[in-house]
């Protein structure tokens, strides 16, 4: 038998006669329903037709249902100065006409999204305001013109060119003249270029007016000092302030150096124990009024029989000559000795546009021996240049048809004339009106040709807004329209081949370089100044001393017509309404009434009770104008107020059809623009109209949230005012251990002395944190966003209050009531003190906002981000570009709050990391704290006994909101000390 | 001992076997009532009310409801808490039954916990609704989860109510299927039509009534309600700790807890008498569901009425007591004589006062006093909720942070729309399910003397 191979047990046994390789494999895949072909893969080409149609239709489909792409376009050469994710800053200069600060700003990725003071400047040092923080915002408006206009159309630069070049160089053929009419330009190169200009275009006139005149101070020292100059009033140098309705803190020719100055002289640490006194004379309850040791409220119209009884009240004491005047109720003989014993330390101002009051002002000054000391005059203040006269002789000839050409330039007089109707009326008669609007506002719709002039952080500008003292605008980013610098305009019409850039060098080269030593050769000096942004001369001290000439004094005694005395003035955050279509601007609380996004009449608790008014009641008033009432404490009897900058009709869509255009009541007297109006008469309409009101209760009831003191009682016990606080602190406990902070503790101390309630950091604060404006709904829903608000108390006699301002914000509780109930551990708490906010884990259950003491927590009742019912600059590709990368842009649905800028923490101290050094005390400035004219808030580490905010915590001042629930605040606030006698 | 109805005969007229399926089971096998339609209809319309108010609210966002920066928690929360109150009364009622066996629980017991399961349902979908983001509700849940040790916050009461109020509708819903599961046997043996049969049969679990099935099930029942006695208190009194943990002067109390629980009970058995007086009379169950039955309602409410008297009285006593000038001005100024008196006294008068008029044998006795009454203190008990919840919130410490609170329509339509799901609900279940009881009166009213 043959030999038997066997490959398997099963062969063997030869259940099975075919070998395990004959045999056939089953099916590896079996898939019902399909046939062998499809699951074997040998398909056809008609089925490799189809599926390859399948798939690209299926592809085609599906993309073209998502989100179309968008591209980020890398550097393909990097600049060297720009890394993607670091922020360059570039020295600048804000100016608007009327506003001035040196600034820096900050670029990401070639775009600017926030202004922060210039520290290196000696007028603002590095305080800015709310409009200088809002204005990056105006960059990126929509309302902005993308081209050239002419009659209304768009046009191209060329066309346009050709045009007005054409008719000016008609113009020598032709009867009539040319007038440039500008707001106040303290530019030295660009009036040189104006000069250059009228050199070429020999019939041109230079017309300079602004919205809101001081031309009556420049007038009055024409008359008492032969120079027509606004002195720099020096607040830091005086003792005693006596202001006239001047509202240095808010509106004041410079503002954030007024309250530089006036805040530095209210700081008590560090062992000064002696502050400056403000007292207040006026009619609205000002900011400046609402920071007063002493306010006295009045008629507009009794202010000169006042200002000329003090006079004669000093006169008296120092033996001067008096004058008659009528006479005045309130006694002003303490005021008057205060004056005397502060002699030559002391400062009268008086924001009234009147060269009577102006006047008086000036002769107390100067038989109170300031001048030379509380007023500069080797350096004087060069803004608000504008004459009233000349422009209402220009409205004259422009009537006649003795104008041809017109030419408005940062400027809109159509909106802020008084007697705009008139201008209108002229501007029909005047061939070709160009304007350089950046919008077509109500000039600039009226005109043959709108150039858009560049927003300033497009622009090369330079600025002297004092004698010797000169900053420098730089671009921050390439025009983003089709826009040309006003000043390039006016070189290409005079067929110049320079550029605006190269005539701005030529000028510092050849007219400022040579009036300094310390620079031999101009680039570097020209280096220097781009790179600090400010270049100052050593003002020249024989220019102090003045020949003063007494004149007459005279005062007009108050009115006896019937009805209120209206007075116009300017909000802190609208100003005179040149950036009325900022969405920040226009919610930004005012200061004092707490109103966002309105325009509203105030008048006095005791005359609304009189009239029966209502708050909201809308009554008609002055030539049959409606608004609703506000009533406000503080408003004195018998007057009314009104804020300039609404009634827009051509700002864009924010700002217009909001409110009135108080420019309309104001009048012309003597030639002087007047901001009063007597005989105003209230007729109730019956309807009433909502405002957004921030707060609604404006009383402390009784608690002690803002703590005060009085100087003298402050001298006896710095802790006075205060006396609770260390029971407090002793017996608030828990049955926990403390909380304890091996590396940094972060803190935050407000100085509630030196904090006016200007609203800056709600401004600052709102662009750092990408902080959504919700409209004026939401607000008068109580949904307003910004992560710190100023609180504003009053308490006393209604009619004249005491004012508190206290700024609250997320107060990093170290046992935080927050943390404890978020079921989702959304909000907790860092090592370093900080509460923060996962915005990714928040659920939304608003369980720490109402357990939340200080309702600080801020939630996202909607989509604010790309939500057309919300149509501010987060649902516009444009203003979006203003957002800060470094912060998380909220989803609808989460909660928010102040964060302490932990983005700038990380960044300080991933810079300090990377230079192997300590973190340096006030290296980290949070958004409220850099841009603060008042230095108020100081943030620092709380760990380190040497930091600035440590040995503010030290302070007997010191103390916490609702200290006694032990939450253990990292924010401290320290108490407010009026200048006042009785303790 | 007091010789009534309840404790003597069980039905006001001696009843057989039969007549009591008969009777009570009538809805489920006769000709559905014009009333009934009609009802239904109001109450899909109150629904889709409510469906819309959803829709807003989570297609828009929260700020179609009347909240604010101070008042982060509105009409959702005083509702939520209102409709766990109501739903106090079934679970309350089922450990009266099975626990105590005080008989005259049996004739509620299955409205009560059909209410219990509809308004806990209610409540439990506003604490869902008041997140601005529903769509991650899962993160409330400690599930494992793949982003490290993140893991929901013990110590929140937020957290412990979730826990709370799943348990309790868990448990509730449980109790009231399990009570059911003879009733829908007999209902199985008695249909004629398939689909009738089908249903009921796979609903009753295969129920034979055999001794085995009755043993287990008295045992599970005694079970269950032992387990259901202790969540009855916790429940509301874990509700009352969202308020008591927190700081807010109105809502720091220690009191909250047996406040709450006791409110609760109060409001449900309000509830309870309003809707089983309506149920009797539209399915005359008068002989059922007798005037002795609902006497022993109202002396739970004279009680209970007294109770929360004393709570109210005791939280201003403490106020003041304290000598914090926070919580004085919330409880003496804010509430008692200030912004929100108005609500104050309502609720005064509608918890504590009003109800004292049960202690009138005919006040107890008349339907029409009874039905007034028991809406007086559910409107009441509202009013409570919406002092704590809002009035606190309003004005808290800062008196620059203080504002008000106004519903909005979206406010108003969820609400509403809450009674449309506790309606259809009702309807239903009176539709096709036995509103009592049939096999505890069948054991209660037989002739026996214990």
């Amino acid at each position: 038998m043959e030999k038997k191979y066997w490959q398997s047990l099963q062969a063997y046994q030869n259940k099975s006669t075919k070998s395990l390789f004959e045999k056939q494999p089953e099916k590896e895949f079996t898939i019902d329903g399909l046939d062998d072909s499809e699951v074997k893969g040998n398909s056809s080409r008609r089925d490799f037709l189809k599926s390859l149609g399948f798939s690209v239709g299926a592809v085609a489909l599906v993309s073209s249902c998502q989100m179309p792409v968008r591209k980020a376009i890398p550097f393909l050469n990097k600049p060297e100065e720009i890394t993607p994710g670091v922020a360059n800053y570039y020295a600048s200069t804000f100016y608007d006409g009327h506003d001035y600060c040196s600034i820096l700003v900050k670029n990401r990725e070639g775009r600017p999204i926030k202004i922060e003071g210039n520290e290196l400047s000696k007028l603002t040092y590095g305080g800015t305001n709310a409009r200088t923080q809002a204005s990056v915002l105006n960059l990126y408006d929509d309302a902005r013109l993308k081209n050239p206009m002419k009659n209304g159309q768009e046009s191209d630069w060329d066309t346009v060119d050709s045009e007005i070049m054409g008719k000016l160089n008609a113009f020598s053929d032709i009867q009539g003249s040319f007038a440039i009419v500008t707001g106040t330009l303290i530019s030295p190169s660009t009036k040189r270029l104006i000069a250059d200009f009228i050199e070429a275009n020999p019939k041109t006139e230079w017309v300079s007016y602004d919205a809101v005149s001081y031309h009556a101070i420049r007038k009055a020292h024409q008359q008492t000092v032969n120079k027509p100059v606004i002195p720099f009033y020096r607040f830091d140098k005086a003792d005693v302030i006596v202001s006239f309705g001047a509202d240095f803190l808010g509106n004041w020719l410079l503002p954030v150096t007024f309250t530089k100055q006036f805040t530095g002289r209210r700081k008590l640490d560090n062992g000064h124990n002696s502050m400056n006194k403000l007292m207040v004379i006026e009619s609205n309850l000002s900011l400046t009024g609402s920071n007063a040791d002493e306010r006295i409220a009045i008629k507009p119209s009794e202010e000169s029989s006042l200002l000329l009884a003090l006079y004669n009240k000093i006169a008296a004491l120092t033996g001067n000559e008096q004058f008659d005047g009528p006479e005045v109720s309130i006694d002003l003989s303490q005021m008057a000795e205060q004056l005397v014993n502060a002699s030559g330390k002391s400062l009268v101002v008086c924001g009234t546009n009147s060269l009577q009051n102006q006047l008086i002002v000036n002769s107390i000054n100067r038989i109170l021996n300031n001048y030379g000391r509380t007023l500069e005059m080797s350096r004087t203040i060069n803004l608000n240049q504008g004459s009233d006269e000349k422009m209402l002789s220009l409205i004259d000839r422009m009537n006649n048809g003795e104008i041809n050409m017109l030419m408005c330039w940062n400027t809109n007089p159509v909106y802020d004339l008084p007697q705009s109707d008139r201008f209108v009326e002229g501007l029909k008669r005047v061939d070709t009106v160009i304007s350089f609007a950046d919008r077509m506002d109500e000039t600039a719709s009226q005109s043959t040709y709108v150039c858009p002039d560049h927003n300033y952080l497009e622009s090369w500008d330079d600025a002297e807004p004092l004698t010797g003292v000169y900053s420098i605008t730089q671009p921050a980013i390439h025009n983003i329209f089709n826009t040309r610098q006003a000043q390039d305009s006016l070189l290409r019409w005079m067929d110049s081949d320079l550029d605006w850039r190269d005539y701005l060098e030529s000028v510092w080269e050849e007219h400022i370089f040579p009036n300094q030593s310390f620079w031999q050769g101009f680039r570097p000096f020209w280096n220097q100044c781009k790179h600090d942004g400010v270049f100052e001369l050593e003002p020249n001290p024989e220019d102090e001393t003045i020949t003063f000439n007494q004149v007459r004094l005279t005062a007009t005694p108050s009115a006896t017509e019937n009805g209120f005395e209206l007075s116009v003035y300017e909000k802190v955050a609208i100003g005179t309404g040149k950036h009325s279509n900022n969405p920040w601007l226009m919610e930004l609380p005012d200061p004092v009434t707490k109103a966002t996004w309105d325009n509203y009449l105030t008048i006095s608790p005791s005359d609304a009770q009189s009239l029966g008014l209502q708050q909201e009641d809308v009554v008609k008033f002055a030539d049959e104008l409606e608004l609703p009432v506000l009533i406000q404490a503080g408003q004195a009897k018998g007057t009314l107020g009104i804020a300039l900058g609404f009634g827009h009709s051509g700002a864009g869509p924010v700002a217009n059809g909001i409110g009135v255009n108080a420019f309309r009541l104001m009048r012309f007297d003597e030639g002087h623009k007047l901001t009063t109006r007597p005989g105003v008469t209230l007729e109730k309409t019956g309807r009433s109209y909502p405002l957004a009101l921030t707060q609604v209760k404006h009383t402390m009831e009784g608690r002690d949230v803002v703590k005060e003191t009085s100087l003298a009682a402050f001298l006896q016990n710095p802790a006075s005012g205060n006396e609770d606080q260390k029971y407090k602190e002793k017996h608030a406990t828990t049955l926990y251990p403390e909380a304890k902070y091996d590396g940094f503790h972060w803190g935050l101390a407000i100085d509630l002395n030196s904090c006016t309630g200007c609203g800056n950091c709600v401004v600052s604060c709102q662009a750092e944190n990408n902080v959504s404006v919700v409209g004026k709904d939401e607000v008068r829903r109580n949904r307003i966003m910004h992560w710190i608000r100023i609180d504003r108390y009053y308490s006393e006699d209604p009619d004249n209050p005491k004012v508190f301002n206290q700024p609250v914000m997320c107060q990093h509780c170290d046992n935080a009531p927050c943390e404890n109930v978020c079921p989702v551990a959304a909000t907790n708490h860092s090592s370093e003190g900080l509460n923060q906010m996962a915005y990714n884990r928040c659920i939304g259950t608003k369980y720490c906002m109402n357990n939340c003491p200080y309702r600080v927590r801020r939630f996202n009742w909607f989509s604010y981000i790309n939500n057309p019912k919300f149509n501010f600059n987060k649902n516009s590709d444009l203003g979006k570009m203003v957002l800060n990368p470094d912060v998380t842009v909220r989803e609808r649905g989460v909660v928010e709050k102040c964060s302490f800028c932990v983005q700038r923490i990380q960044e300080k101290k991933l810079t300090a990391k990377k230079e192997n050094r300590k973190l340096e005390d006030l290296e980290i400035k949070t958004a409220c704290m850099q841009s603060c004219p008042g230095d108020a808030l100081v943030f620092g580490n709380m760990n380190d006994p040497e930091s600035k905010v440590s040995l503010l915590m030290k302070s007997e001042r010191r103390y916490r909101l609702v200290e006694e629930l032990h939450t253990l605040p990292s924010v401290s606030y320290l108490t407010k000390v009026r200048n006042t006698s009785e303790a | 001992m007091i010789n009534t109805l309840v404790r003597g005969t069980f039905t006001a007229r001696e009843k057989s076997f039969r007549q009591v399926t008969d009777e009570i089971a009538r809805p489920t096998y006769s000709k559905t009532a014009k009333w009934w339609f009609a009802g239904m209809t109001l109450a899909t319309l109150m629904l889709l009310f409510g469906l819309w108010a959803i829709y807003k609210t989570i297609t828009v966002g929260l700020g179609t409801w009347g909240l604010n920066n101070s008042v982060g928690w509105g009409w959702d929360i005083v509702n939520f808490v209102w409709w766990i109150g109501i739903g106090h009364a079934g679970t309350a009622f089922t450990i009266f039954l099975i626990v105590f066996r005080a008989r005259w629980a049996a004739v509620f017991n299955r409205t009560a916990e059909a209410m219990t399961v509809l308004a806990v349902s209610c409540a439990g979908l506003f604490p869902a609704l008041h997140l601005g983001r529903i769509w991650l509700i899962f993160f409330i849940l400690p599930y494992p989860n793949t982003r490290g040790p993140l893991w929901v916050n013990f110590n929140s009461p937020l957290f412990w109510d979730v826990l709370a109020i799943t348990t309790y509708l868990t448990l509730s819903i449980t109790l009231w299927y399990f009570g059911m599961i003879p009733d829908l046997a007999t209902l199985r043996d008695r249909s004629t039509s398939k689909i009738k049969k089908a249903l009921y049969g796979f609903f009753s679990m295969g129920w034979v009534g055999s001794v085995k099935n009755w043993v287990r099930y008295e045992a599970m029942m005694k079970v269950l309600g032992g387990l259901a006695a202790p969540l009855v208190i916790s429940v509301h009194s874990i509700v009352a700790l969202d308020f008591a943990i927190s700081v807010i002067p109105g809502w720091h109390t220690t009191i909250l807890p047996p406040y709450f629980f006791i409110g609760a009970i109060f409001s449900g058995f309000a509830m309870v008498l309003t809707l089983t007086i309506i149920i009797r009379k539209l399915y005359n169950l008068q002989d059922y569901i007798t005037i002795p039955h609902l006497e022993s309602i109202t002396r739970v409410l004279i009680f209970g009425s007294l109770v929360i008297g004393l709570a109210y009285v005791t939280e201003l006593f403490v106020a003041w007591y304290s000598g914090w000038e926070f919580e004085m001005f919330t409880f003496l100024k804010n509430r008692a004589t200030g912004e929100y008196s108005s609500a104050f006294w309502i609720m005064v008068f509608c918890n504590a006062i009003a109800p004292q008029a049960f202690w009138f044998k005919r006040v107890r006795t008349s339907i029409t006093w009874m039905v007034i009454i028991s809406i007086i203190i559910n409107i009441g008990m509202w009013y409570e909720r919406f002092i704590i919840v809002i009035s606190s919130l309003t004005h808290t410490f800062l008196p620059a942070t203080w504002t008000s609170f106004t519903p909005t329509v979206v406010d108003i339509g969820i609400y509403v729309g809450t009674f449309g799901i506790f309606f259809t609900g009702m309807l239903l279940f009176l539709r096709y399910i036995p509103s009592i009881a049939m096999n505890e009166t069948k054991a209660f009213s037989k002739k026996s003397d214990h």
